[in-house]
């Protein structure tokens, strides 16, 4: 790929901040809009970015895409195990309020490792879907 | 403790998805599902005992409580159809083992094996939520795992039928979800019970008359009900023989179990009666078994005959909806059961022969009856199931559904069940013919039996097919007692 040197310059400067809105995202999701599907999606398209300025090659070295089936798996494993864990302290499945001593506690905790379950794997799966089509023909 | 059993059938599939989709190549990750679907046709079994004699099972997720939280709710309707649904993946997955690893390459097999855990959580999904919203999204899980399990089909043309169904599934699915909108707008709830007290009030009301229709149609889609089953016949041709046992043998039914709550448990009774439902379910349910009947006879490939005939019986439990009486519901629920046993003996067969001989047209199976017997055993009694005749399940739901035909009067579907009865020996006798009367073509080699693997889980499905036409105590019982609920008799 040619290099274009005002595309590298912003992009190397525009996408620490896209991560750090996704975690602004992804963290304040409690709090007022946002959450675990929108962070994720903003996550990805910051990848997505690279690897277009960058070369599909270079985004696979950050992050090779056998990690990425990993990750999307992992999401849901858990978002599915945070509600395990409440049915195994004696609670409903997904009853955050047991899950701290402090009920509000319980609660803030459950919706956030729901969420980062929520945006690993829509982060990885939109990574894997702009994969799998942009690197089509090339095998 | 009992009320978990509930929901752990729909997270025990969900958790164990995405671990098998990570699991190493080879048999590990049958293996798992394997396991994860008998664990679940156990807990469906004790569900079933724990509502027939302890009574409904209320269960609020995340502590919440109904109508603001998501509530599981689970009576003998639901319980019935969990264990159809539940029993049905665990007698395909031992089947799936060597009829997978010879029609779907073997990279994608742990993504196979997981999107069918997915499809098995998005179905008892369905049957397990008392929230029309979460019945939404889980319409959504099944649907979604399912045009990616037929994409999978050996055929080129396997891509095209996902795309059809896609298409289709989806526009069903957004018409189930503005009818629930429509629904929320004017009651303010999405959970079952409480909009079954909420809605005899705002009845007359435009919106929810349009929401009612709209939630049809989406339904209708999704059970592939004569003339919106255009998506069945190539679905069910391409995809992987496993898959076809699976979703023919389950998604179309938990559709229609769908329908039946909608109808009898979340409108008040009687309210279909005062729309155009209830005609257009008998002319749609008459029109699709002969129509599909005919369909049936004309095809040249096994499964897409057998596809056909799906949407002819579908038409069955539908006419059996649209007589609105206790031995019509009665004659749909015990329908489903049966037609789930008999369609996927048929199904699994057929995928015996792919496996032997990688042919499902009818000029490539001349003869192999006579080299396959037990196969064709298995075609045989399954064949005589779908006509009904006596001795088998198929007898008994047609019974009760020219019962039920009788009890109104109405003889024009009693004809139409009958002559549908008829066009089945048709279709079935074509299938036999073919397999057994025909001289075969010579190919070179010799085609033997198919693997014990196969043919156990076949034969369990046909045993249960005869099983079940002289003892009726399970099916029949739980449908009346189903039914009973829907009625309003008991709680």
């Amino acid at each position: 790929m040619r290099p274009n040197l005002i595309l590298h310059v912003i992009a190397k400067f525009t996408i620490p901040l896209i991560i750090l809105f996704a975690l602004y995202v992804q963290f304040h999701g409690d709090f007022g809009p946002g959450g675990g599907f929108q962070a994720g999606v903003i996550f990805s398209a910051a990848l997505i970015l690279y690897s277009l300025v960058f070369g599909l090659d270079a985004a696979e070295k950050i992050i090779p895409s056998h990690w990425l089936r990993i990750l999307a798996a992992l999401g849901v494993v858990i978002y599915a195990g945070v509600g395990l864990v409440s049915l195994l302290l004696g609670g409903n499945y997904l009853d955050y309020t047991l899950l701290s001593s402090n009920q509000i506690a319980g609660q803030h905790l459950g919706i956030l490792l729901v969420e980062l379950g929520v945006g690993i794997t829509v982060a990885a799966a939109m990574l894997i879907l702009f994969f799998s089509f942009a690197g089509r023909g090339r095998e | 403790m009992g009320s978990h059993i509930s929901l752990l059938l729909v997270v025990v599939p969900l958790i164990a998805a995405p671990v098998v989709a990570i699991l190493p190549r080879g048999r590990l990750p049958w293996a798992v599902a394997f396991m994860v679907a008998a664990l679940c046709a156990v807990l469906a079994g004790m569900q079933l005992w724990a509502v027939l004699h302890e009574g409904a099972i209320s269960y609020e997720l995340g502590g919440w409580a109904p109508p603001w939280g998501i509530e599981y709710r689970i009576d003998a309707v639901n319980a019935f159809v969990a264990l159809i649904v539940a029993a049905i993946a665990a007698i395909t997955l031992p089947y799936a083992l060597l009829s997978s690893e010879r029609e779907i390459p073997e990279e994608k097999i742990p993504l196979f094996y997981s999107a069918m855990l997915l499809c098995l959580t998005g179905l008892l999904g369905i049957t397990q939520t008392g929230d029309i919203f979460n019945v939404f999204v889980f319409l959504e899980i099944s649907s979604l795992a399912s045009y990616a399990l037929i994409s999978l089909g050996r055929d080129r043309q396997a891509l095209t039928s996902a795309y059809q169904y896609l298409i289709m599934g989806t526009i069903g699915a957004t018409f189930y979800l503005i009818g629930v909108g429509l629904i929320y707008s004017q009651t303010g709830s999405l959970n079952m019970q409480d909009l079954a007290t909420i809605l005899p009030d705002v009845l007359h009301l435009k919106t929810v008359e349009t929401g009612f229709a709209f939630i049809m149609i989406g339904v209708a889609l999704k059970l592939a009900l004569f003339p919106l089953h255009l998506w069945l016949p190539n679905a069910y041709t391409y995809a992987p023989s496993v898959v076809t046992v699976f979703l023919a043998a389950t998604a179309t039914k938990v559709a229609v179990y769908l329908m039946l709550r909608i109808l009898g448990m979340v409108f008040p009774q009687g309210f279909a009666l005062t729309t155009p439902a209830e005609e257009l379910f008998i002319v749609a349910g008459i029109t699709g078994i002969i129509i599909a009947s005919v369909y049936a006879i004309y095809q040249k490939n096994v499964k897409r005959l057998l596809a056909y005939s799906s949407v002819a019986q579908v038409g069955y439990m539908v006419l059996g909806i649209g007589f609105a009486s206790v031995t019509g519901v009665t004659a749909t629920l015990v329908h489903l059961f049966n037609h789930a046993l008999m369609k996927g003996a048929l199904f699994m067969a057929v995928g015996a022969i792919i496996y032997r001989t990688g042919a499902c047209r009818m000029e490539q199976i001349h003869g192999l009856g006579r080299t396959m017997p037990w196969t064709f055993g298995a075609i045989v009694i399954g064949g005589l199931s779908l006509v009904g005749v006596p001795g088998t399940a198929g007898f008994i739901s047609k019974w009760y559904l020219v019962t039920a035909a009788l009890e109104q009067g109405a003889w024009i579907s009693v004809a139409v069940i009958l002559s549908g009865s008829l066009l089945a020996v048709v279709y079935v006798g074509k299938l036999i013919e073919a397999l057994y009367f025909k001289p075969m073509t010579d190919t070179g080699n010799a085609v033997g039996e198919a693997p014990m693997l196969l043919l156990v889980p076949t034969w369990v499905l046909v045993l249960a097919n005869l099983y079940f036409g002289l003892d009726t105590d399970l099916t029949v019982g739980v449908a009346e007692k189903a039914v009973a609920i829907i009625a309003g008799m008991e709680s």
